[in-house]
């Protein structure tokens, strides 16, 4: 092995996995457990105090995404908002029509993909370029669809996908379908009020821009059309129970607005800083496979606008991902490459599985995922180690490289 | 060295990693996550990865998961599947020593620059005049596991370490115990990990392949008792052979799948003067011959043999061995090597 550098740099690019929270965020939440002890829904001035801090949160949220305060629904996770989306919708439209049936793309995050395969949903397919085949979206668009899912913005590749489409295929074909987006991931890149702005549904989860773990939101137009999926005293408009995370719903609307308030600047220097690491990985790797870009798009799109900007997901054929991630933590560098399963072991992607990746180039998948926090010598360094994990496991591996089309 | 450990969340791996730590290695802990199905045991369970994890934490190394869950379905479930469709009885547990915890595991660490790989197994590395090594029994007996360790090589061995092998599994659990780890007192892993405790072999199998009837016929050709499925029957068998009570003890003597029989004997039917074996692996390469000892199970007895080639000559008649069961060949307590019990060759 080769030594560490004397003194090992300690690179951040998984971004898309959790993101430290701003500071702001932490004083906010800080401040919050201290003053706002009290349970939100009594009736003294402990709290009066804690209802105020989540309510001050609630105009925060609805502001940097577009919505009406009355239309957040605080929640535990981007996860749990998911959930309620698809099996609120679906149980609500479940008390007028028989099975009712609901939908999702095949690139979901499991807190989408899984609800819908629990329902017997169906799993539409994606081109090369990672967007919803919207033939097929029309051919299971019909009066039972209570929910359409398609997130905004994916978490391996980064594409974005456009709603509008989805919007004009279900107002036409499936009036009672409310359209979600898991926007998760797309909030830190994405102006979620133009972007989602046909959504019924919205997801948000607070640890991807700043803000803490362990609290969500789901905006929901309108409340009537989705039913309580956690039960009890009602606390968020009848629509979720549970006394609320008054620290961390603080902590998630002051991390929220200056997300929003700061996107633009943000976006333009990251992507920026993306095109560059990319760009000298590619100059060093040559037979570099990005996901839905060039080679890999099917229209050879190669700007990267059709991807978030902090995304920078690409593939090294013979490569396996557990190794090469191992290597880039002993360098200093961490990133992912799939989602991780219960035990933090890699599994395959689903997602380059849906967007006909081969298992063997999938396997080789590494993301380096950037955020509002990343400086230009992060980019620099893990454009250095990169290829040199790389350079030393083609050295030792045995394995056969996959043909890239 | 830079040493990865791998660590299933048992006691003997994590007190490995402990002992190389203090030994002043650069180690780093390793669980395989192996198999995606229902498992509440053994190597592949989300609590023993905790397990591990926690005891990596607690002894202050490093801890990751590496995914080998493709190499195991086509490794070890796959053939142990096919080997049972043929009438043999598989040992899965050796064929994941052979083709992942000593294969891929290995050369994964290989690749990424690590001078040796360890592991929690009670087994000794006997060091030779030549500087080489052998794979030598364990100093507990009881808790021995140079059977399923068998097939490593002298170039695997100069690269394995086992930080437990010279310790008594009380010994192990002591030490385990003052370091403040769960575990110490954890039950052994006894089953093959990859079948849930819910479901059973049959079940599993049977989700996997299909199973035919066969008749049981004594040794003059008479059907006395019937089977649903003659892939689950193993030589030495006594139960669930539907035979009629009442009569002295009967044990299976032959399984033929082909031929849709299964044949029983007296005890001295189950007897057989030597035993035939595939797929010999030597330690040092070259075939050995002469008088050694051989041992056809994890924790049976090792049985005075003459070698020759292929087949093993019994000092004394011994128990026939199931097709497909492990024939491992020592010289007192070093492995020399081992294979795969066949079926008597005419």
């Amino acid at each position: 092995m080769a030594a560490a550098p004397a003194t090992t740099p300690d690179i951040y690019l998984d971004w898309a996995a959790s993101t430290p929270m701003r500071a702001d965020a932490i004083q906010a939440m800080v401040a919050a457990a201290n003053e706002g002890f009290g349970n939100p829904t009594g009736s003294h001035h402990q709290a009066r105090t804690a209802r105020r801090l989540v309510d001050d949160a609630r105009d925060l949220v609805a502001d940097a995404v577009g919505a009406e305060p009355s239309e957040v629904i605080f929640c535990g996770s981007g996860t749990e908002a998911d959930n309620l989306a698809v099996f609120g919708a679906y149980h609500r439209l479940a008390q007028n029509v028989n099975n009712p049936s609901v939908a999702c793309a095949a690139v979901e995050h499991h807190a989408v993909l899984h609800p819908v395969k629990h329902l017997g949903g169906t799993v539409v397919d994606v081109g090369q370029d990672g967007l919803i085949d919207l033939d097929q979206v029309r051919s299971i668009a019909n009066a039972d669809l209570a929910v359409l899912s398609v997130m905004l913005v994916n978490n391996e590749t980064g594409v974005i996908q456009p709603l509008e489409p989805l919007r004009e295929i279900l107002d036409e074909h499936a009036p009672q379908a409310l359209l979600h987006t898991d926007a998760v991931q797309a909030f830190p890149w994405i102006d979620v009020s133009a972007a989602a702005g046909c959504a019924d549904l919205i997801s948000l989860s607070g640890h991807k821009f700043g803000g803490p773990k362990g609290v969500g939101a789901l905006i929901v137009r309108d409340r009537t059309r989705i039913a309580a999926q956690v039960l009890g005293g009602g606390q968020e408009f009848e629509l979720r129970s549970g006394t609320h995370n008054v620290a961390g719903i603080a902590a998630f609307g002051v991390a929220a607005e200056r997300m929003h308030n700061e996107r633009a600047e943000t976006v333009g220097r990251v992507a920026r800083l993306r095109d560059s690491l990319v760009d000298a990985l590619r100059a060093e790797i040559p037979d570099l496979v990005e996901s839905a870009v060039g080679a890999m798009h099917p229209h050879g799109l190669s700007d990267r606008t059709n991807k978030a900007a902090g995304s920078a997901h690409v593939c090294f054929p013979g490569i396996e991902s557990e190794a090469l991630l191992f290597l880039l933590e002993r360098q200093g560098l961490s990133a992912s490459a799939a989602s991780s399963c219960a035990s933090g072991a890699q599994d395959p992607s689903h997602v380059l599985a849906a967007m006909g990746w081969s298992r063997e180039l999938a396997a080789g998948s590494l993301r380096l995922s950037l955020g509002f926090g990343t400086t230009e010598d992060d980019v620099t360094q893990a454009a250095k180690i990169v290829p040199k994990a790389v350079h030393q496991l083609r050295a030792s591996t045995s394995i056969p490289k996959p043909q890239v089309a | 060295m830079q040493v990865m450990c791998a660590m299933s969340g048992g006691v003997d791996s994590s007190v490995a990693a402990a002992l190389l730590r203090d030994a002043g290695h650069d180690v780093v802990g390793v669980t395989m996550k192996l198999w995606g199905g229902p498992s509440d045991k053994g190597c592949c369970s989300v609590s023993d990865v905790l397990d591990a994890r926690r005891a990596a934490d607690l002894i202050g190394v490093d801890h990751h998961v590496f995914n080998f869950g493709d190499d195991f379905t086509r490794d070890v479930i796959t053939p142990y599947v096919t080997e049972h469709q043929a009438g043999r009885t598989p040992n899965p547990c050796i064929e994941c020593n052979r083709s992942i915890k000593f294969a891929r595991l290995l050369e994964r660490a290989d690749a990424l620059g690590f001078d040796a790989v360890a592991t929690g197994h009670h087994v000794r590395l006997v060091d030779q005049p030549d500087g080489t090594k052998r794979l030598g029994r364990a100093a507990d007996m009881a808790k021995d596991q140079s059977y399923v360790l068998h097939m490593l090589s002298v170039e695997d061995l100069d690269r394995v370490l086992f930080p437990v092998g010279e310790m008594t599994k009380a010994d192990v659990r002591q030490v385990a115990a003052d370091l403040g780890m769960r575990v110490a007192a954890k039950p052994d892993s006894q089953d093959v990990c990859f079948i849930a405790s819910t479901t059973s072999r049959q079940e599993f199998l049977g989700d996997r392949m299909s199973f035919t009837p066969a008749d049981v016929i004594d040794r003059e050709g008479k059907v006395v008792g019937h089977v649903e499925s003659v892939q689950l029957v193993t030589i030495g068998q006594r139960k669930g052979l539907g035979l009629q009570g009442g009569g002295p003890p009967q044990w299976v003597t032959d399984v033929d799948v082909a031929g849709q029989t299964v044949t029983i004997g007296n005890r001295s039917d189950l007897l057989s003067a030597f035993v035939d074996v595939d797929e010999m692996v030597w330690t040092g390469g070259a075939a050995i011959s002469g008088d050694l000892l051989a041992q056809t199970s994890a924790h049976g007895t090792a049985r005075s043999a003459h070698v020759d080639g292929n087949r093993v000559h019994w000092s004394e008649p011994n128990e026939r061995v199931a097709p497909g069961q492990t024939v491992v060949v020592y010289h007192d307590d070093v492995v020399v090597g081992g294979g795969i019990a066949c079926r008597d060759r005419d």
